[in-house]
C-alpha cells in the first residue's frame, strides 16, 4: 500500500510541474501593438466587386499561397430569371485571372470575393484536437503551422471551403487576415490591392471606423448565417443564391 | 490483508499501468511546448510567429511618403482610390531598398483589360470596354494617362 | 494530377482530404467494438452457447485494435507530430478524445480482460515452456504464480466487472467515431445524431460476422468439427443486430428524403450517380438485403448442416463488403459534393501512395498477422484441451 502512496505523491508533484510550464508562458514580443484594442473582420461591397482578380494574386504573392489552393477567391454567380436556388457559378483558378465573359449574359450576373470568414464561433479551432489552430485575442483565427498535425479534420468543418492542406508542408492553411501586416497598421494584402475598395478590413473595437456607420445605414448580411458560426466578413448587396 | 493475498497479481497489475502512468505525465511535462495556454488553447509563440512574417506589399502609405508628386497627380483622377501596387505589384523591396531595386515599367496593354475588360458581371457603372475593338491594340497609355485616365480633351468637352 | 469537377466546387473543395484510410479506419475500430460486444455476450448475458468464441472474440478485437490507429497515422500530414493529441488534448474536439479513448479501451479493457482470462495459462506455460518462449510467459505472469481457486475466483469477478466497464467503452469507441463524422455541421451528409447509432450497430454487425468466420476457418484449420449450436446462436445474433442496423439506417434515409431539405437535391442526385454502385448496389443490395434473406432463411426454415455453413459464410462475407462500403459511403460520399451543393468532383485513389490501395491492402491483412501471431502466444483452444484432458482423466 505505501508503494502505491508514494507514486501517488510523486504523481501530484509531477502535475503541478506540469502545469506550472503551462501556465508561466514566454515573454510577449515586444511591441506597442495591443491585440485586445482590436476585433477584426471584413467588409465586402458586392456592388463595387468587377471580378479582376487583384485580390487573389496579391495574396498568393503575399503568403506564398502555392498554386491551386486559395486563401482568397472570386466566384462568378449567373441566374437566369427567378430560379435563385440554381445558379450557375462558377470560379476558374478562383478567379485569380479574371473571367471570361459568358456565353448567356442575360439574367443576373456578380462576383462575390471569398475568404475566411474569421468565424467568433469557428467550427474549425472547435474541431482542431491538438490547439494547431486558434483564435488571437483581436478575434482573428490563425494556423500554427509548426503545430497542426495534418489531420484536416478542420477541413472539413469549415463550412466555406476556406481551408486547404498546404502540400509543401503537409500542414493545414488558410487565410491569416495578413495578421503580419495588420498588426502593424497595415491592411490586408487583398485589401489594399483591390481597385475598387470592394473589400475593407474593418476593425469593430475602433470607433473611428467607418464600418460603424456603414452598419446603421446599410443591410448587411454574412454568408451560410444558419451555420451560426458568428462570421465577421460582413457582405452589402448580397443576393439569396450565394451559397 | 489477509482479503488482499490472493489479489497480489492484481496489485502488481496496478503498479505497471501506474508507473506508466507516471511516465507519461513525466514525458507530457518535458515536452509541451513553453507558453502553451497563455492565450488559449494553442501554443503563445504562434501569434509572434505570424506577426513576423515578411511583407511583400508595402502598402500605399510607403509609396506616397516619397513619391508625393504622384499623389497629388493621382487625386484629381478617376484612379485616386486605386492603390500603387494595385498595378505596380508589390513593392517592399524597392521601399527598403529605392536607389537598387527599381519597379518595372508597366505595359498598360495588358495591364488595364484586367480591370477595364467588358463583363456582365461587373457592375453597370464601371468603365469597361472591348479591348480589341477599343483601341484594337495600341497600347491604353497612347491616351490615357493611367494616373488620371480620363481624356483631359474629352472631360473638357463634357465640361461644356 | 487533374480531378473531374462537375458543376461547381469551392476551389480548395476539389482535393478530397480523407482517403481510403479513413474508410478503413471506422470499418477496424467497428470490428474492434463487434468482436468484444459478442465477447461480452457470454461473459455478461450468460449466453453459454457462444463460450467456443469466447477467447477467439477478445484475441481478434486485441488484433485489430492494434492496427486501428495505423491507418489514421499513416494519413495525417505530419505524422512525427501525433503525439501532441496526448500532449495537448482540445478538449471541444471529437478527434482529441480518440487517443484517450482509444487507450483506456486497448489498456484499460481488452489487456487487462486478456490477461485475467488467460492467466491460469500463461502461469502453466511459464512453467511448462523452454528458451525466450518462457521468458515471455514470465513477463507476462508480473511475477504472480498465484492461481489458487481463490485467486481464480478474484479473477473471475474481477474479469466480469472488466467486461461490464468494457460495454459502454466498446459503446463509446464506436459510438464517438460515428460522432466525429455525426457532429459536422458544415456537411449534410454526416451531420446526423443518428451516426454514432448507426455506427455502432453497424459496428456490431461487422464484429459478429468477422468472430464467426474466423471460428469457423479456425476449427477447419485445425481439423476440428464446428461446434453448430455456437454458430447458430451467434448468426441469430447476427441476424437480430443486422435488422436493428438496417432499420436505423433506413429511418435515417426515409427521414432524408421526407425533409428534403436544401441539401437534399445535391446528395440524392449523388446517390444516384457517384454512389450508386457502393451505396444501392453494394451496401443496401449485397451487402445488406442477401445476406439479411439469407439469415432470415436460416431462421425460419431447417436446413441441414453443411448447406447452414455455407450460408454464413456467404452472409458473413457478404456482410462485411456492406459494412465495409458503408463506411466508404460515409467517409468518401461525404467528400464528392460541394458545401455549395452546386457541384461534385471525383475520388482518385493512388496504389502505391501513402494514402493508396496498398497501404490499405496491407493494413486489411496485418490484423489477421497479428492475430495468427496473438493465437500463437495465447492459444484460445488451450481451455478446450484442459477441459477435454480432465474429462478423460475422469
Amino acid at each position: 500500500m505505501s508503494m502505491t502512496r508514494r507514486h501517488f505523491l510523486l504523481l501530484t508533484a509531477v502535475a503541478a510541474a506540469a502545469w506550472d510550464s503551462i501556465i508561466a508562458g514566454t515573454p510577449e514580443a515586444a511591441s506597442t501593438y495591443n491585440m485586445t484594442d482590436h476585433w477584426y473582420g471584413m467588409l465586402m461591397n458586392i456592388e463595387k466587386c468587377i471580378g479582376c482578380g487583384s485580390c487573389v494574386r496579391a495574396c498568393q504573392l503575399e503568403n506564398k499561397v502555392p498554386d491551386g489552393y486559395f486563401r482568397t477567391w472570386v466566384e462568378r454567380y449567373h441566374i437566369e430569371d427567378w430560379t435563385v436556388e440554381n445558379p450557375t457559378v462558377d470560379s476558374p483558378d478562383g478567379g485569380k485571372n479574371g473571367f471570361v465573359e459568358l456565353k448567356e449574359t442575360g439574367g443576373k450576373n456578380f462576383f462575390v470575393p471569398k475568404l475566411c470568414n474569421h468565424c467568433a464561433d469557428s467550427p474549425c479551432t472547435q474541431v482542431c484536437p491538438v490547439g494547431a489552430t486558434f483564435h488571437t485575442p483581436d478575434g482573428v483565427v490563425l494556423v500554427d503551422g509548426k503545430y497542426c498535425l495534418g489531420c484536416r479534420y478542420c477541413i472539413q468543418a469549415c463550412p466555406y471551403g476556406c481551408r486547404f492542406l498546404n502540400p509543401a508542408t503537409n500542414t493545414a492553411e488558410k487565410c491569416s487576415l495578413c495578421y503580419h501586416r495588420i498588426t502593424k497598421g497595415l491592411t490586408t494584402a487583398c485589401c489594399e490591392n483591390c481597385p475598387t475598395g470592394a473589400r475593407q478590413l474593418v476593425d469593430f473595437k475602433n470607433p473611428n471606423d467607418p464600418i460603424h456607420e456603414f452598419l446603421k445605414t446599410h443591410s448587411v448580411q454574412v454568408l451560410k448565417p444558419y451555420m451560426a458560426t458568428k462570421a465577421k466578413v460582413y457582405y452589402y448587396g448580397l443576393d439569396g443564391s450565394v451559397r | 490483508m489477509k482479503d488482499f493475498k490472493d489479489a497480489g497479481h492484481l496489485f502488481r497489475l496496478a503498479a505497471v499501468f501506474a508507473a506508466v502512468f507516471l511516465i507519461f505525465l513525466l514525458v507530457r511535462a518535458a515536452l509541451v511546448p513553453k507558453g502553451f495556454g497563455k492565450y488559449g488553447h494553442f501554443r503563445a509563440e504562434a501569434i509572434a510567429e505570424a506577426m513576423d512574417k515578411p511583407l511583400n506589399y508595402a502598402g500605399h502609405k510607403a509609396c506616397e511618403d516619397c513619391h508625393s508628386d504622384i499623389v497629388e497627380v493621382k487625386s484629381k483622377g478617376k484612379h485616386k482610390g486605386v492603390n500603387c501596387e494595385s498595378c505596380h505589384g508589390p513593392q517592399e523591396k524597392h521601399v527598403e531598398d529605392p536607389g537598387s531595386v527599381v519597379p518595372a515599367k508597366l505595359e498598360t496593354t495588358s495591364l488595364c483589360p484586367r480591370c477595364h475588360t467588358a463583363n456582365a458581371a461587373k457592375p453597370k457603372n464601371f468603365p469597361q470596354v472591348i479591348p480589341e475593338d477599343h483601341s484594337g491594340g495600341v497600347p491604353c497609355d497612347t491616351c490615357h494617362k493611367p494616373h488620371t485616365p480620363v481624356i483631359e480633351a474629352e472631360a473638357a468637352e463634357v465640361k461644356k | 494530377m487533374h480531378v473531374p469537377v462537375e458543376g461547381f466546387m469551392y476551389p480548395n473543395e476539389i482535393e478530397l482530404q480523407w482517403s481510403v484510410l479513413i474508410v478503413l479506419y471506422p470499418f477496424i475500430t467497428g470490428l474492434v467494438a463487434g468482436a468484444f460486444i459478442l465477447a461480452s455476450l457470454e461473459r455478461v448475458f450468460n449466453v453459454q452457447a457462444v463460450k467456443p468464441t469466447y477467447r477467439l472474440a477478445l484475441l481478434t478485437a486485441l488484433a485489430f485494435l492494434i492496427v486501428a490507429p495505423m491507418p489514421l497515422q499513416l494519413h495525417l500530414g505530419r505524422p512525427e507530430r501525433s503525439f501532441e493529441m496526448y500532449l495537448t488534448p482540445h478538449r471541444t474536439s471529437a478527434m482529441a478524445m480518440f487517443g484517450f479513448v482509444y487507450l483506456w479501451y486497448l489498456l484499460g479493457v481488452l489487456v487487462v480482460e486478456i490477461w485475467l482470462e488467460y492467466r491460469r495459462d500463461i502461469v502453466e506455460l511459464a512453467q511448462s515452456s523452454a528458451g525466450p518462449k518462457k521468458w515471455l510467459y514470465r513477463a507476462l505472469t508480473l511475477g504472480s504464480y498465484n492461481v489458487s481457486e481463490r485467486a481464480l475466483k478474484i479473477d473471475d469477478k474481477v474479469g466480469w466487472i472488466i467486461t461490464v466497464i468494457g460495454i459502454p467503452s466498446a459503446f463509446l469507441l464506436h459510438g464517438y467515431v460515428g460522432f466525429i463524422f455525426g457532429s459536422i455541421k458544415a456537411n449534410p451528409w454526416w451531420s446526423t445524431p443518428l451516426m454514432p447509432v448507426v455506427f455502432l450497430f453497424s459496428a456490431m454487425v461487422s464484429g459478429i460476422s468477422v468472430v464467426m468466420l474466423l471460428y469457423m476457418l479456425t476449427c477447419r484449420l485445425r481439423k476440428r468439427p464446428i461446434n453448430m449450436p455456437c454458430v447458430d446462436t451467434i448468426a441469430m445474433y447476427l441476424f437480430y443486430t443486422f435488422l436493428i442496423d438496417f432499420t436505423l439506417e433506413m429511418v435515417d434515409l426515409i427521414h432524408r428524403i421526407y425533409e428534403a431539405d436544401e441539401s437534399f437535391r445535391s446528395l440524392d442526385f449523388m446517390v444516384h450517380s457517384k454512389l450508386y454502385f457502393s451505396q444501392i448496389m453494394l451496401q443496401i443490395g449485397f451487402g445488406t438485403i442477401v445476406p439479411l434473406v439469407l439469415l432470415a432463411i436460416t431462421q425460419l426454415v431447417n436446413l441441414p448442416e453443411a448447406i447452414r455453413k455455407f450460408a454464413y459464410s456467404i452472409a458473413g462475407v457478404l456482410t462485411l463488403i456492406g459494412i465495409f462500403a458503408m463506411r466508404w459511403n460515409v467517409v468518401i460520399g461525404g467528400q464528392l459534393f460541394s458545401k455549395s451543393f452546386l457541384g461534385y468532383t471525383t475520388y482518385k485513389m493512388g496504389f502505391v501512395t501513402k494514402e493508396g490501395l496498398l497501404p490499405a491492402i496491407v493494413l486489411s491483412i496485418l490484423p489477421f498477422v497479428i492475430l495468427w501471431v496473438l493465437v500463437k502466444v495465447l492459444p484460445p483452444w488451450y481451455e478446450e484441451a484442459r477441459l477435454a484432458q480432465a474429462a478423460h482423466g475422469d
